[in-house]
């Protein structure tokens, strides 16, 4: 072509930058407003503390069982509790995405998210109780003696976690599975694969990147259990989450200080598995799950 | 080579149909096929022709009929105990499996040994002529290639039969032809019978040993693409085949085949009566073969012209406001009047009243 043009300048519009762009900035304010501000001013302050050097709280934190303890208290309920969830989703959508009536089912599975937790808590903490409608048709039925505890213990929290969790692990699993062409099942069939072998061989590696997904949003979500952990679980106890001992830091002790050094090293413990798993994630094929440029 | 079909002697359809709620799919569709034949089923969307395809391959069931292969009743086996190779209109490649993986994968489901897995990867990779491709994931590839790895991955297993559902459809033009040429290729070597679905009737004739022509789920004519192509058994048959001239007529001669119509026109047409039972007719002729002629019995009046490069191809309307589809060697210009007129020999004469 010419030699003698000079490469035209890449203007802002090149780039993608125009008018329009101007229209992130409310969000990108709110943003800053309402995360970054306060997300910085909570580090800032941990490192503030009311007695000892800036990682006071953090020594304080680290050094007390009792403390330190709750980082594995929640993890054994946010991590089985995430795990099973999109254990029990794979096989739900494997089935329901082929029904007609998805969509009642689906309205029914997104009331519990809709209701909150504190409601479906206090819901199951009648449900579940020893004078409940479970243990008593137990009994009735001469399955049990006596009311076996299913609330003020880890049971209780574990089970509200499933129930309010599964939802969201499930629609999202659907939508994942619903997004594989069919015809690639089929073309698997047609080469001589069974069901279980075209799960394991064609669904089950197109859908791995998105269960990593669900599984960071299932995960981050159970680890911050608050509601759940102090009504239907033994908060000075075995369900002493880490939620809780941030929120007892700051409105029992009103310790802010020492509340934000709790929440921040909770966000390090939930990137740590985040990262984790999204690292795992890129090991897997993430491109489209369609079976050609048909 | 050493791929090869395992062979059977026939493939037999007995009134296999498929009904969706009230809407019969396919209607009782018979028919044979030979070891090693290619077959082509064709007709306009929605005939039922990728129905009947998927019912073969097991991917629907039957609502009616049976489906044999030599002695044996495959119909109520699933898809994946039949062994037939499918090639699917969007090539349905697993995006995350490089083309190797792709290809081995009915070999692997079958419990090959790997080396025999790479080393009948190698020669289908080789048949289809992508060997330098096998470690790339099929996003990477255009379309014809992934079109090839289609084949290859349907012709790896061996498979008696291979069921290609419109695999050309999603091509340009160019690739269109070459990879008609390759498929011809591709099935001469291996030998394989092969049911292949389109709508193209040029890849239909270029393609098939035999023809089977659908419409609305039945079978209007099985025939060779020169049988189908010169002697269409019926009207709809025909217009499909490129007869695109239908002009309705009375059949006012009758001597054996030989048959002399009145269209109205200001000459009698002369034809060859197919399929005629009253005396109201239609004339199927192809725009080839109208030509403006100095005793054409035809009066009309051109209304368009568009050059093919082999001549000319124009519309035009005789007084009775029918339109016309011709050929002209020389060019003619719009509102022109002009004579035309076809060979009796080519000029095809059913009985009117439509499907029948």
């Amino acid at each position: 072509m010419s030699t003698s043009s000079r490469p035209r300048r890449r203007t802002l519009a090149d780039r993608g930058i125009d008018g329009v762009t101007l229209l992130v900035l409310p969000a990108a304010l709110f943003v800053v407003l309402l995360f970054v501000y306060p997300f910085v001013y909570g580090l800032l302050l941990s490192f503030a503390p009311k007695e000892g050097g800036w990682l006071g709280n953090y020594t304080k934190f680290f050094s007390d069982p009792y403390m330190y303890g709750t980082i594995w208290l929640t993890l054994r309920l946010a991590l089985p509790v995430t795990l099973l969830n999109i254990a029990l989703s794979v096989p739900v959508a494997m089935q329901v995405r082929h029904m007609r009536r998805q969509r009642l089912l689906t309205t029914i599975l997104v009331l519990p998210i809709t209701l909150g937790t504190v409601l479906v808590a206090e819901g199951l903490l009648n449900y579940l109780g020893p004078q409940g409608w479970l243990n008593r048709t137990l009994i009735l039925f001469g399955l049990i003696d006596r009311p076996i505890r299913l609330v003020h213990n880890y049971w209780g929290v574990f089970i509200s976690l499933v129930i309010t969790g599964f939802p969201f692990t499930f629609l999202l699993t659907l939508s994942m599975i619903s997004g594989i062409d069919p015809a690639l099942e089929q073309a698997a069939a047609t080469l001589g694969a069974r069901a279980r072998s075209r799960f394991r061989h064609i669904v089950l590696p197109l859908i791995v990147p998105g269960l990593a997904v669900t599984f960071c949003l299932a995960f981050v979500d159970a680890f911050s259990v608050f509601p759940s952990a102090v009504m239907l679980g033994a908060p000075a106890g075995e369900t002493r989450v880490i939620s809780f001992a941030a929120a007892q830091a700051a409105f029992e002790q009103y310790d802010y200080s020492y509340a934000s050094a709790i929440a921040m090293i909770m966000a390090v413990v939930q990137f740590g598995f985040v990262g984790l798993v999204l690292a795992g994630r890129g090991l897997f094929y993430t491109g489209p799950a369609g079976g050609g440029k048909g | 080579m050493a791929i090869a079909s395992a062979g059977f002697r026939e493939l037999r359809l007995d009134g296999m149909s498929r009904n969706f709620g009230a809407h019969n799919a396919l209607k009782e569709i018979s028919l044979t096929v030979q070891r090693g034949e290619f077959i082509a089923l064709l007709g306009p969307s929605g005939c039922g022709k990728s129905t009947a395809l998927n019912c073969l391959a097991g991917l629907l069931s039957l609502s009616d009929g049976a489906i044999w292969l030599d002695e044996k009743r495959i119909d109520t086996l699933k898809p994946e105990e039949r062994g037939f190779g499918m090639v699917f209109q969007n090539y349905a490649l697993f995006p995350h499996m490089s083309v190797r993986r792709n290809v081995g994968f009915g070999l692997q489901m079958s419990g090959v040994p790997k080396a025999e897995i790479e080393r009948r990867v190698d020669e289908a990779l080789n048949v289809v002529r992508l060997t330098s491709q096998g470690a790339k994931l099929p996003g990477q590839l255009s379309g014809g290639q992934q079109q090839r790895v289609a084949i290859a991955r349907a012709i790896a297993v061996e498979p008696p039969l291979v069921l290609m559902d419109e695999p050309l459809s999603n091509l340009d033009a160019k690739l269109r032809l070459e990879m008609r040429a390759e498929i011809r290729r591709i099935h001469r070597l291996l030998g394989s019978a092969t049911i292949y679905v389109t709508h193209d009737q040029d890849e239909a004739l270029s393609l098939a040993d035999r023809i089977v022509v659908l419409r609305d789920g039945e079978v209007r004519q099985i025939g060779t693409p020169q049988d189908l192509y010169r002697r269409p058994l019926h009207a709809d048959v025909a217009e499909f085949m490129g007869f695109r001239n239908a002009i309705q007529g009375r059949l006012v001669r009758r001597e054996g085949e030989e048959v002399e119509v009145d269209c109205g026109f200001a000459g009698a047409i002369r034809g060859q009566a197919v399929d005629v039972a009253g005396d109201r007719v239609v004339v199927a002729i192809r725009p080839a073969d109208l030509v403006p002629m100095a005793d054409g019995p035809i009066h009309a009046e051109v209304t368009g012209l568009e050059y093919r490069g082999e001549g000319y191809y124009g519309t035009a309307t005789e007084p009775g406001g029918a339109e016309l589809y011709f050929r002209t060697d020389a060019p003619l210009g719009v509102g022109a009047a002009v004579q035309l007129g076809a060979p009796a020999e080519r000029t095809l004469v059913y009985a009117a009243g439509g499907v029948g």
